[in-house]
């Protein structure tokens, strides 16, 4: 099928062009034919049913994929110009400007200052006391740093899953990357640490470039400024969420999203 | 209202089997728990005669005279340390090879498969290659040697432990640090080995639970010796073989301090093991 309007956003400057990207594990398509443009400073939505690809589509953009043998994508991936899936591209320094938080919280088995101060430590040199400005900073855009200033020295494992999760991002926003790549990143919290993590997705599209991948339509619908929806590893509809949402061009994407499938 | 119908001779045979099932069982346990008792029983009844400040200051004596097992005690602790310091890192290496680069490889299964059957090698068969292959080239016995034997035993145990504590991390962990840019090498030391620190240390505690009660590998390795040595380049006594040679003497005082050597390595390795069980058990607790 061809999909409707993969190019939008046209008006926007391009973060991540994807262009014609073919996706296998192994001998079976993940992803086919994909195109489709993410805009610098907006928070593009991947929605659609299980199994669809959207989190592989998302791991295509981070090239995570490649820490598995027999996963390989074809096509062209342009990170401001640059195909990240040239075979030359360095991947660690690729994964330094293109964060990802995922579905579980992962904390590191280290102290939470430690869990921010990894990344950094890896690229930069800083002395302690920029070390603590940067993690505070860092914990503050992530909007943990009042719940966790005073326990900096304990594992991060204390913290709730809601808190190891904002844990997370303030890791990947203290390597201050260009584009955040979020899979699913609220489906195992509760509804009090959803809303706080929506509200910071919120915030943090006026520095990032950011690309989410949810189960919860609302959730896209709430945060995002494009939504793509996707089917069997195609892309059936790209677009201005609102549009999408409410003025769908597609009957399927319509059917998804008011509920009559999916 | 669905009829509800129980057959009750089936019912009280099923309810028979369950019993006799439930008593074979516990008759089971109860004889290993007995062999068990009855073990730390006997040494302790033979072996606290023994155990005196003089069994950890006095070396080796002559039958009749007093002495202690204070060489074999400095022996054993030696040798079992170099064989930790030798083994312990080269099996956490090859440990993070097989779970985090070899994966299903050819080479990896060959090293798993070799690092089995050290697992599984009789103790004598790796004390007489050890012999054939340092004791005769250097023409003499030697803790050094003791300590290859010991640590040729050790080592795949390490292995084996380090890599199946590596693979139960999750690997959204690895993901994870993989996506802050961090390179393999980092991800697999700093996170992946971190995150299962507890269990690889319960893995080398039980290997030198293991060796430090093996005798045949020692018995033409490390010889033994009846003075004091320190000395690894030389013979030097160790407490499995001095038990070995006092329990099979004619000698009263000698059968004794064997007891007492026994009582005394029996519950270093019972101490050990408990050891590692408590740090285990912290590590599940998150």
């Amino acid at each position: 099928m061809t999909p409707v309007d993969t190019t939008t956003p046209t008006a926007e400057k391009l973060a991540l062009e994807i262009k014609d990207l073919n996706f296998f594990y192994g001998s079976f398509q993940g992803l086919k034919d994909i195109n489709l443009g993410i805009a610098e400073k907006k928070v593009t939505a991947f929605i659609g049913p299980s199994g669809c690809g959207k989190s592989t589509l998302l791991r295509t953009l981070n090239r995570m994929y490649s820490l598995y043998p027999g996963q390989r994508a074809e096509g062209e991936i342009k990170f401001y110009g640059q195909n990240i899936l040239d075979a030359r591209q360095d991947l660690n320094l690729l994964r330094s400007r293109i964060g990802m938080v995922f579905q579980k919280p992962t904390p590191f088995p280290m102290s939470i200052y430690d869990n921010v101060a990894f990344g950094v430590r890896l690229y930069e040199k800083l002395s302690s006391s920029d070390m603590d400005d940067r993690v505070e900073w860092s914990l503050r855009k992530a909007a943990i740093w009042e719940e966790a200033k005073d326990k900096l020295s304990q594992s991060g494992l204390s913290l709730s899953g809601g808190q190891q999760q904002r844990l997370c991002i303030a890791r990947s926003v203290a390597i201050k990357p260009s584009v955040l790549l979020l899979d699913e990143p609220t489906s195992a919290l509760d509804p009090i640490s959803t809303a706080k993590v929506e509200e910071l997705i919120n915030e943090l599209k006026q520095d990032y470039t950011i690309a989410i991948v949810t189960h919860n339509m609302q959730q896209a619908a709430r945060v995002s400024d494009y939504t793509a929806y996707m089917y069997l590893g195609e892309l059936v509809e790209f677009g201005d969420t609102e549009q999408l949402f409410f003025k769908p061009k597609r009957s399927e994407t319509e059917d998804y999203i008011t509920g009559r499938f999916g | 209202m669905i009829e509800h119908k129980i057959n009750k001779a089936i019912y009280a045979k099923r309810r028979r089997s369950n019993s006799i099932g439930i008593t074979l069982s516990m008759l089971a346990m109860a004889i290993g728990l007995m062999a068990l008792f009855w073990i730390l029983g006997v040494l302790l009844y033979k072996g606290l005669d023994a155990i005196s400040w003089s069994m950890f200051v006095e070396s080796t004596p002559a039958p009749g005279s007093p002495g202690g097992l204070a060489n074999a005690i400095v022996g054993s602790l030696l040798m079992v340390a170099a064989c930790t310091l030798v083994s312990t890192p080269i099996g956490i290496l090859a440990g993070i090879y097989l779970s985090e680069y070899g994966h299903d490889s050819k080479f990896a299964a060959l090293t798993r498969f070799v690092t089995d059957i050290m697992l599984s090698a009789p103790s004598i068969v790796i004390g007489l290659f050890v012999y054939a292959l340092v004791v005769v080239p250097m023409g003499n016995f030697s803790g050094w040697a003791g300590s290859i034997a010991l640590g040729l035993i050790a080592l795949p145990v390490v292995v084996r432990t380090t890599e199946n504590m590596l693979r139960l991390v999750p690997s959204p962990l690895r993901e994870a640090a993989t996506a802050l840019g961090a390179p393999k090498w980092k991800v697999s030391t700093a996170v992946v080995l971190r995150a299962s620190s507890s269990g690889v240390v319960t893995g080398i505690l039980l290997a030198i639970a293991r060796v430090s009660g093996e005798t045949a590998p020692l018995l033409f390795t490390a010889l033994s010796n009846q003075f004091m040595s320190t000395d690894m380049g030389t013979p030097v006594a160790s407490l499995p073989v001095v038990i070995y040679q006092f329990a099979m003497s004619p000698y009263d005082d000698w059968v004794s301090l064997a007891w007492g050597g026994a009582l005394l390595i029996t519950f270093a390795v019972l101490a050990i093991n408990v050891v590692a069980r408590v740090v285990f058990r912290d590590k599940s607790k998150g």
